[in-house]
């Protein structure tokens, strides 16, 4: 069993609370998963060119400022950090693949948990509530956000296994279910560049859809390509730059639930996690469809 | 009437308060406000009582019930009415998946749309939903009836025994061993009392009728080679 939660915005005057409804929701999901909880913001943009990374060591006392000296210095550029609890959102001033690539030379020990130029993904051991609130979710404004409670399964607790997972630029994906067909896709996208951080099946769905953004798909037909390919059970939660997306597969046997109002639309994997935001009570509340591909997008910023 | 708030009592408070509730009791119309998705909210209630909930319910409302009636203004969770025993279920919006699942009497009349695997395993329990249900519904069906104003998802009533199914839609697709039957007027009489009953404004007379081939019951020799 895990828990999911998605929220998306299309009332901007709602973004400075984003996190604020993200805490509540996550939290009514603690039954769901209390092993880890993990977060994925689409929050302020980098400035300019600039990329934003979210990086994790487990080691309270990591020397980040020493780190962030030798990227800027590599790179001849500006870095910025910002350290909450055991994550680290390095603002630099150049595209996220160089930045990624220099660290997995220089500091294997540096696990990137999310890239992009908005999003920031926080995910950590521990009840959603302390997770959450570890990392001041509360305080974080906003487009879209995905939350995830996990009780774990098919892989071990820890940060590292715990979701969202991210494969691709401002893209991260939470999952609740289990895939059968993981080992053949991991392979598939091994070949087709792919280098895997965990032997978690949600990370393969991720770096699957990845994939097929990554071959010029939109956020639905990746999504729909995703129902021939991966075999098994899931309610899937997406984000992108842009972009918020629902699937479940065709048995639909793990839970969803979505709601719409004039200001937002919430994904949850019950309706619990729905029913303290503003206007739930008369929102258009409904169980997406097996096999049917939900998605919504951002409007230029009003 | 017993107006109780769920932003100021635990489900636990109020569903042990129902159920300390002697048969005869005079407390007999009750009111739950704030649902906001609990679980498991009024369920093993066992006594003629009548409790109306406004707002959505989570999983498992009104579970095993006996003898009450039970009325959700909102839609309903996961699980509802499970294996009810006796008295009424009646949703005015939509139930999600495994509504009446296992259920043994009584009657459960969804006014919206019903979710996957509706009725699955039901055994003597009527159902009556005026909107559409989802995929695998009526799926190992014993006794009792399923009545469908609207459409049905795939393999409908599969591995069925001998409930009733009636629907006035389009069924995307027969699971194993159901089939088409003959709407008897006997058949028609019981579905328009049905109807009448769940007070669900529909013609009888546009149901089509669904039951067991009965070809799972026994083994058959023309199936020797598949072991």
């Amino acid at each position: 069993m895990c828990g999911i939660v998605g929220l998306f915005l299309k009332n901007p005057s709602m973004r400075p609370k984003l996190g604020k409804h993200l805490r509540t929701m996550l939290i009514e999901m603690t039954e769901r998963g209390p092993d880890s909880a993990g977060i994925a913001v689409y929050h302020r943009p980098a400035a300019g060119k600039s990329s934003k990374l979210t990086l994790f060591n487990a080691d309270p006392k990591f020397p980040w400022r020493e780190v962030g000296g030798q990227l800027g210095q590599a790179l001849d550029t500006e870095v910025d950090f910002e350290v909450k609890a055991n994550h680290a959102v390095m603002t630099v001033g150049a595209d996220d693949e160089i930045v990624r690539d220099w660290l997995r030379q220089n500091h294997p020990e540096i696990r990137v948990m999310g890239y992009g130029r908005l999003m920031e993904v926080y995910k950590d051991m521990g009840l959603p509530a302390e997770v959450a609130d570890r990392y001041g979710l509360a305080g974080m404004e906003g487009t879209h956000a995905i939350g995830h409670t996990r009780m774990a399964t098919e892989s071990a607790v820890t940060t590292e296994h715990s979701h969202p997972f991210t494969a691709a630029s401002d893209m991260c994906l939470v999952h609740n279910g289990s895939l059968s067909n993981h080992n053949n896709m991991r392979k598939w996208l091994k070949k087709r560049g792919h280098i895997f951080e965990t032997d978690n099946d949600s990370e393969v769905a991720a770096r699957y859809f990845a994939q097929r953004l990554s071959e010029g798909a939109s956020l639905k037909e990746a999504l729909e390509a995703g129902l021939a390919d991966l075999d098994g059970f899931y309610t899937f939660t997406m984000g992108t730059r842009d972009g918020f997306a629902v699937l479940r597969d065709a048995f639909a046997c793990k839970p969803a639930v979505l709601a719409e109002t004039d200001d937002w639309v919430a994904m949850a994997s019950e309706y619990r996690s729905i029913a303290n935001l503003p206007g739930a009570d008369k929102a258009k509340v409904w169980a997406p469809a097996p096999s049917v591909v939900y998605t919504w997008e951002v409007k230029a910023a009003a | 009437m017993i107006t109780v708030d769920l932003a100021e009592t635990s489900v636990r408070d109020l569903n042990q308060r129902l159920h300390k509730l002697p048969k005869d009791t005079n407390e007999r119309a009750w009111r739950v406000v704030n649902p906001k998705g609990a679980h498991a909210l009024v369920a093993g209630l066992d006594a003629p009582i009548e409790v109306t909930i406004d707002g959505h319910p989570g999983y498992y409302c009104a579970g095993m019930n006996k003898e009450a009636t039970v009325i959700v203004n909102g839609h309903c969770g996961v699980g509802l009415a499970e294996n009810m025993m006796s008295g009424e279920v009646r949703v005015k919006g939509n139930a999600s998946d495994a509504a009446g699942a296992t259920g043994r009497g009584g009657l459960l009349v969804v006014e919206g749309d019903a979710g996957l695997r509706c009725g699955i395993s039901m055994k003597g329990i009527d159902i009556v939903v005026a909107g559409s249900v989802g995929h695998m519904s009526a799926f190992m069906a014993q006794t009792g009836s399923l009545v469908v104003c609207g459409d049905v998802g795939s393999s409908f009533g599969d591995s069925i025994y001998e409930a009733r199914l009636y629907v006035q839609g389009k069924v995307e697709s027969l699971g194993a061993d159901c089939i088409e039957k003959k709407m008897t007027p006997h058949h028609l009489a019981k579905l328009e009392k049905l109807l009448k009953r769940a007070g669900i404004e529909a013609d009888a007379r546009r149901f089509r009728r669904y039951g067991s081939a009965r070809r799972l019951y026994n083994f058959h020799v023309d199936n020797v080679d598949a072991y």
